[in-house]
């Protein structure tokens, strides 16, 4: 694993990551969410010509404690032999993430005592009959509100955890482990467990304990505050955010891999994605936008469509004009809501694989922003915009 | 007799093996190869699969129903959108049924009269008639390459005079199908053969029926719950009542072993729900038969699916992981369907190869004994295969064994 970071703007900055079987990619990069290894509808035959950038994706080894399944992947040799994923990076992370967007459990705590249902030793023999590329360390998550003798008790346990997974980790795969900074909302704690685990030898941090109802602005400033205490060279990841705006928030202050529900979600509601991505849009393409107006009315924003519509019924129009993904190239809205409102799982597939791709669209004009020092620019532009289509559409409800 | 209708078909015999035949039919949007399965589209997709996988799977023609289809998107629609093909961007062949079928089968309060099938609105129960000429009409705005007449289907299991009226209504109901046909250049209608179990009326039926000279037909009212030995002896007076230069469709058939059975007696298409909707189930089909992946015995078993099986499934996935798959997880109907699918058109194209290469027979008997390795082939596949001329002795035991395993 190598990783190094190239041009910055602003507290962005674009990096190369280099895993085994040559897989290379550039960050800031998306992570594709899986169940058990593979996408929740898009077929595995369909994941390599998804998009150029689509060679990453995350995995829980929470699924893969219990029998058969802990058997099968260890007989397998891996993740990647499990999934056929191979030419693909995969991250392993504690956070079961499509199930918590699904019902909003988290998995690394039981729902009902609040105590982890894993420790350190089979964590690790599940990450190591995995052999992921890279793998979060097991960490105390707590909710941001939690007290601050619990708090301290997280960080704690979470670098104990950390010095317990790293001397269980496989050696000869290398130091493939991403420590896990905790401390729920005290920028304190946060500070301490980032300083913490910064001297441990890992080769990058994973921000944990985002993503679960904070305050955004607030946890703003403490990823600001985790990432001033972290090594510049290495690796940071955050899981658990999931909207553009999220997305360049984290960016903005210097993430490098993200996994986001963000596709998913709007994909089981029946929605896709549409908001631009580049500042300088062909004029065609804005002509074709209806009013904000328009769109409210069918529970559509300039972000997203809902092809639960009977808006889209006769509309032969692609999902995004212009947009190169598979579904674009080949089907129409009509077609698409036809599918959704006859249940058929074609329209969840479809639309993941649009939805995923128009997201990895999304990273790559950030990452070209950043490059030509424009990061600010493009954020601003895009977070104005939002907020001006969102000021309509409430208006357009009010009348 | 009428005059010969328009085709737009062409339908070559290019090898035979006894009563069974290879050929090439070259349809509107594409040249397909028979024996051949057709799977089921229902909504103009097959459940999960992309048309990209579809058209790696080989699948040549897909049917679609009319039932479905009139009610969402509906036929208005589909024809403003330039047909079936182009709204669901299908490059190759489609099949649409009459949609009478799935009226009957599946609504309450469905009723036949002379002037068509009366029914129930699903949307607002308001009174419906789906006449022959209405459901040509449809079919002509859906656009599919071939379509089927509205015939008077009963179940197998009926007896008496119903089956007679049946019969004669649907030679009456071809001609209004043929007078209400707006696209005969472009779109086949194929007649259905019906007449229940009696030979005697199949055989009034047939001659009706050739009488018309249409594109191709079909053997209806068979898979409905009637004996195998019934089924299989409809299906050989059929074949050999039809004529050799036109296609032949048993429909509803999709069980590997009806399939090598009905195309050793001379029929070349079939249609059935059977491959996806099992995969639902968790269910593959294998040479030996079905393999049930949700059994706990799956959960340690790292073999493919199929060892014999070239699909992406097949290559890449064991049946452990399969089995931990089917039981939570959408992908693992999607991938099974994938591999269920694959297994139908290797399976045509294993009845086309072998016949046109002149080693059905062998093909037939290796097929057998896989599928009945202790030898207990069913009596009515020995008796369909005696009338197809296919000598399958060595894949059946000795009698008495079959009785000492049957004690």
């Amino acid at each position: 694993m190598e990783f190094a970071v190239g041009a910055c703007s602003g507290g962005a900055r674009v990096g190369s990551l280099q895993l085994a079987d040559g897989v290379q990619v550039e960050t800031p990069g998306l992570l594709q969410l899986t169940q058990k290894g593979l996408p929740a509808t898009i077929p595995p035959d369909m994941l390599l010509d998804l998009h150029p950038d689509a060679r990453l994706c995350q995995f829980t080894p929470l699924h893969f404690l219990e029998s058969p399944l802990s058997l099968i992947v260890a007989r397998a040799g891996g993740i990647h032999k499990l999934s056929s994923l191979t030419g693909f990076g995969m991250v392993a992370v504690a956070r079961d993430m499509l199930a918590e967007s699904s019902n909003g459990e988290e998995s690394s705590n039981s729902v009902e005592t609040g105590q982890p249902i894993v420790g350190p030793e089979k964590y690790m023999d599940v990450v190591n009959a995995c052999k992921p590329d890279l793998w979060v360390s097991l960490p105390d998550d707590v909710s941001p509100w939690v007290d601050e003798k619990r708090n301290r008790l997280s960080v704690d346990r979470t670098l104990k955890w950390l010095d317990q997974c790293l001397s269980l980790q496989n050696a000869e795969y290398g130091n493939r482990c991403l420590g896990v900074v905790v401390g729920a909302s005290s920028v304190e704690e946060r500070i301490r467990s980032a300083e913490q685990t910064a001297t441990r030898n890992v080769a990058g941090f994973s921000l944990g304990g985002f993503g679960m109802g904070e305050d955004v602005a607030h946890r703003d400033l403490v990823m600001e505050t985790v990432i001033a205490n972290l090594p510049e060279e290495k690796l940071r990841h955050v899981c658990g955010l999931g909207l553009p705006e999220e997305i360049l928030q984290a960016i903005g202050r210097g993430i490098d891999l993200i996994d986001s529900t963000y596709p998913f979600t709007l994909t089981k509601a029946g929605y896709a994605m549409t908001f631009p991505l580049y500042m300088e849009s062909a004029p065609s393409s804005l002509e074709k936008q209806p009013a904000v107006e328009e769109l409210a009315e069918n529970g559509s924003d300039s972000a997203k469509i809902n092809l639960r519509s009977v808006a889209y019924r006769l509309d032969e129009d692609q999902l995004v004009t212009g947009c190169k993904c598979y579904t674009c190239q080949r089907h129409t809205r009509a077609y698409i809501y036809n599918l959704m409102i006859t249940r058929e799982t074609l329209a969840q597939t479809l639309l993941e694989i649009h939805n995923t791709y128009h997201y990895l669209e999304f990273l790559k004009a950030i990452r070209e922003s950043i490059k030509i020092d424009k990061f600010n620019e493009f954020r601003n532009w895009f977070t104005s915009k939002r907020h001006e289509s969102r000021v309509l559409s409430r208006r357009a409800e009010e009348l | 007799m009428l005059t010969t209708p328009a085709m737009a078909l062409r339908f070559e015999v290019l090898a035979r093996h006894n009563r069974a035949r290879a050929s090439r039919l070259t349809l509107p949007h594409f040249e397909a190869q028979t024996p051949l399965f057709m799977p089921v589209g229902t909504q103009g997709t097959i459940k999960g699969l992309t048309n990209d996988q579809l058209e790696d799977l080989d699948c040549q023609i897909i049917l679609g129903n009319t039932y479905h289809l009139a009610l969402r998107p509906g036929a208005d629609l589909l024809d403003s959108m330039g047909g079936l093909h182009k709204f669901m961007n299908w490059p190759r062949a489609l099949l649409t049924d009459s949609g009478g079928f799935q009226m009957v089968s599946l609504l309450h309060l469905a009723d036949i009269t002379e002037e068509g099938v009366t029914f129930q609105s699903p949307v607002d129960g308001k009174p419906m008639l789906l006449t022959p000429e209405e459901s040509i009409q449809i079919q002509n705005k859906i656009g599919a390459d071939i379509i089927m007449a509205l015939d008077d289907v009963v179940k197998t299991t009926t007896t008496g005079p119903r089956v007679e009226e049946a019969m004669h209504r649907t030679l009456r109901w071809i001609d209004r199908c043929i007078a209400a046909h707006s696209r005969p250049n472009e779109q086949n209608l194929f007649g259905i053969v019906q007449g229940g179990l009696d030979p005697r009326l199949r055989d009034i039926c047939l001659k009706g029926l050739v009488a018309r000279n249409l594109p191709g037909y079909a053997i209806g009212g068979l898979s409905g719950g009637e004996a195998k030995d019934a089924f299989w002896r409809v299906v050989a007076q059929c074949t050999a009542g039809l004529p050799e230069d036109k296609p032949r469709y048993v429909m509803g058939i999709g069980f590997p072993l009806d399939i090598v059975v009905c195309s050793a007696l001379g029929a070349d298409m079939y249609d059935c729900v059977y491959p996806t909707r099992t995969a639902r189930f968790g269910s593959a089909l294998v040479p030996e038969g079905v393999l049930k992946l949700k059994q706990a015995a799956m959960a340690t078993d790292f073999r493919p699916l199929d060892s014999s099986c070239s699909c992406m499934v097949c290559k890449r996935y064991t049946r452990a992981y399969l089995h931990t798959l089917v039981t939570k997880e959408a992908m693992g109907s999607q991938l099974v369907s994938y591999h269920n699918v694959a297994y139908m058109m290797q399976l045509s194209r294993d009845l086309h190869n072998s016949i046109l290469e002149g080693r059905f027979a062998e093909f037939v008997q290796s097929f057998l004994q896989k599928q009945f390795p202790e030898g207990d082939v069913p009596e009515w596949v020995c008796s369909a295969m005696e009338v197809a001329e296919i000598d399958i002795s060595m894949c059946c035991a000795p009698q008495s064994r079959i009785a000492k395993m049957q004690v």
